[in-house]
């Protein structure tokens, strides 16, 4: 009876195009802006992957990763007095200016590491030798510095390492290439030493950005963060939790989770009403059919099971189509990586329980009117 | 309560009373059966009290009027409809006295259906179409569709299985409904107005393959029907007036009655 209910829906052409058609829009919209929105705030947290530091200690006020008050640079020696704390180093962080070949200038995100470890270093060298921070006036940047090539001295191409442009009309030379995830403000990163950091930076009367510590072997993570507090009175934070209260404070302080989230809503409220709307109708034409099948010995239940098999297999057919929409448009921008683009498994499925719940409401409807429905209507005219 | 019975022309033989006999012939008996439709200004009473009985290997027809309830009393023959007092007996089982889903049950074992429009599934092929009793009682696919090709080369549709109904002609769609009726071997076969869509000729052809269908042993077929055209083919007729059967002719009372008819 199942294969028959197939049928009997596949053979109405235009019906079956609408809920397919409908599903894999709304699983594309629900998909599309989730993978976006999961890419933004994958953004937001890149930073830490760029840096790979343990314990992030920062001034008691700061929330989030993107963000930094200067400490006092004693505050680095109170840090390395607490018990469990292997090693910490100062780092610098800000935005600053570069000179570009016109002579305009361009946003730079700068982080000075500490020389003598040079912890937080970025994860991949492309080209060139982290090491070299050590001379003076150099620096390493990321392929977007790279490939800016307004940083250059007016060669029309991308930087090179040995080429040399200017930071607050102070002298750059790229000793070498890294690769870096995109900070969430989009500016290329510049790594220097630390001391050089500064030397580009304006001079305030606090500098000290963040420090960043390692526990000794042995030590737990979150406690060495928690007696770093309790000590210094200082924030400290583990990695998951910087993560959890950066993404927190993006929900709390930007409207970019509610604007992605009306439009995934909408996403699932247009496939409610579109599949409703047409499957029910589909029931109300087949209301004859299905009245007969009724007279015949159907039972509700089988009815029932037989909407809810149409409905659920369209349901399948219309999330495969979007969510392959939805792959290719990632597929797309992956080269650019703009706008950002994030999916995983869990969330296919969850977007797969959202398009089969779509599917279930919309044959209720169907099943409600079914179940009603009086046998004996088959013998009028 | 019964209803005094009175023959259409008292020269003519008397029409046999509706008497519930304990005979193990009967097949289908149902006693006072009333039903009303509506609430205030918009009720009807479509049956009121009627009394009816048919037997095994019969092929029963119900005429009358429109309106005098004949769909009506049909339906709750058939079970699709519940009435609101009276009692039906099929095959010595008493349908008023079981539930709702046993009555679905019942219907899908012993009763099939023909409808006046066919009301063959547009979609599915023919086989498809007549398996679906099959299906409906638990056979497995290929089981199912062997036997429902097997009987529609019995209504004369051989190697049109694979088609679609809206392929054929009414008469042609009328024979696949009397396959999809016959599949599952019921006991009860019900009609409303089976050949009133279709022209003399093929109204002719589908009630030749009824009456041979009621000769199948402890099998009854009721008809209700609006069309003197196919009296001939009744071992019995039940007229129907204002919600009740009024008459009932077999035999000789059969005959004359179907004379004056067709004469008129
Ligand atoms: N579902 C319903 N709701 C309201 N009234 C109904 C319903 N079904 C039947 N009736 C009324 O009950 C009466 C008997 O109807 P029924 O269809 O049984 O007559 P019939 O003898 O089959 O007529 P016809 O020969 O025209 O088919 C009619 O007055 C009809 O209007
Ligand atoms: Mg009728």
């Amino acid at each position: 009876m199942f294969l028959l209910a197939l049928k009997m829906l596949l053979g109405d052409r235009a019906k079956y195009w609408m809920l397919v058609g409908g599903l894999a829009f709304s699983s594309l919209l629900m998909t599309q802006q989730y993978s976006v929105f999961q890419g933004l705030m994958s953004w937001t947290t890149s930073h830490m992957r760029n840096m790979r530091a343990s314990i992030w200690v920062v001034e008691s006020r700061v929330e989030q990763v993107n963000e930094s008050k200067a400490m006092r640079d004693t505050d680095l020696n109170r840090v390395r007095s607490v018990e469990g704390v292997d090693f910490a180093v100062p780092l610098f962080q800000g935005v600053l200016k570069a000179r570009t070949a016109d002579g305009s200038d361009k946003m730079i995100q700068m982080i000075g590491l500490h020389s003598g470890t040079l912890y937080g270093r970025p994860p991949r060298m492309i080209e060139g030798d982290i090491a070299q921070l050590r001379l003076p006036n150099s620096v390493v940047i990321d392929t977007l510095a790279m490939e800016s090539t307004r940083l250059g001295s007016g060669m029309g191409r991308p930087l090179k390492v040995g080429d040399v442009f200017e930071i607050n009309d102070r002298e750059a030379r790229v000793v070498g290439i890294c690769q870096t995830e995109r900070h969430f403000f989009g500016y290329p990163y510049v790594f220097s030493s630390y001391d050089q950091a500064l030397q580009y930076s304006p001079r305030q009367r606090k500098m000290l950005s963040m420090i960043l510590a390692e526990p000794k072997p042995g030590w737990d993570t979150a406690e060495v963060a928690q007696r770093i507090m309790k000590e210094t009175g200082l924030r400290a934070f583990t990695v998951p939790q910087l993560e959890a209260s950066t993404i927190r404070w993006v929900w709390n302080n930007t409207g970019i989770p509610i604007s992605f989230l009306t439009t995934i809503i909408l996403g699932f409220v247009v496939g409610v009403a579109v599949c409703g709307q047409t499957f029910y109708s589909f029931v109300l034409e087949n209301l004859r059919n299905l009245g007969a099948l009724k007279a015949m010995g159907a039972s509700n239940g089988l009815l029932a099971g037989m909407l809810l098999f149409q409905a659920m297999i369209v349901g399948l057919i219309g999330f495969g189509m979007g969510i392959g929409l939805t792959a290719f448009f990632g597929l797309t921008v992956a080269q650019s990586g703009q706008p950002p683009f994030k999916a995983d498994a869990a969330f296919v499925f969850q977007s797969l329980a959202a398009v089969l719940v779509i599917c279930a409401l919309a044959a209720l409807f169907g099943i409600r009117r079914v179940a009603k429905l009086e046998p004996a209507i088959v013998f009028r005219g | 309560m019964t209803t005094p019975l009175r023959s259409v022309n008292p020269a003519l033989p008397t029409a046999a009373p509706v008497v519930f006999n304990s005979s193990g012939s009967l097949a289908v008996g149902a006693r006072g059966i009333v039903k009303v439709f509506g609430v205030g200004d918009a009720r009807t009473q479509a049956l009121k009290g009627a009394d009816f009985e048919a037997s095994e290997g019969e092929l029963h027809l119900i005429v009358g009027p429109s309106g005098c309830g004949k769909t009506t009393l049909l339906s709750v023959l058939a079970g699709t409809l519940s009435s609101d007092q009276g009692e039906v007996n099929l095959f010595g089982t008493r349908l008023t006295g079981l539930s709702a889903s046993e009555v679905t049950r019942f219907r899908c074992r012993h009763i099939g259906f023909i409808f006046q429009q066919f009301n063959l599934i547009p979609t599915l092929s023919l086989v498809e179409n007549v398996s679906v009793p099959l299906l409906l009682n638990g056979a497995g696919r290929r089981d199912a569709e062997a036997k429902a090709a097997e009987r529609l080369r019995q209504v004369g549709l051989a190697g049109r299985e694979r088609q679609l109904p809206t392929q054929l002609s009414g008469g042609q769609q009328q024979r696949v409904a009397i396959a999809r009726a016959l599949v599952h071997e019921p006991r009860l076969v019900i009609c409303d107005e089976p050949t009133s869509a279709l022209d003399s000729m093929t109204g002719h052809q589908i009630m030749e393959l009824l009456s041979t269908a009621a000769k199948a042993p402890g099998r009854c077929v009721l008809i209700v029907t609006h069309d003197p055209r196919i009296y001939g083919y009744a071992d019995r007729i039940s007229v129907m007036e204002d919600g009740r059967v009024t008459h009932v002719h077999a035999g000789a009372s059969l005959s004359s009655y179907i004379h004056s008819e067709n004469r008129s």
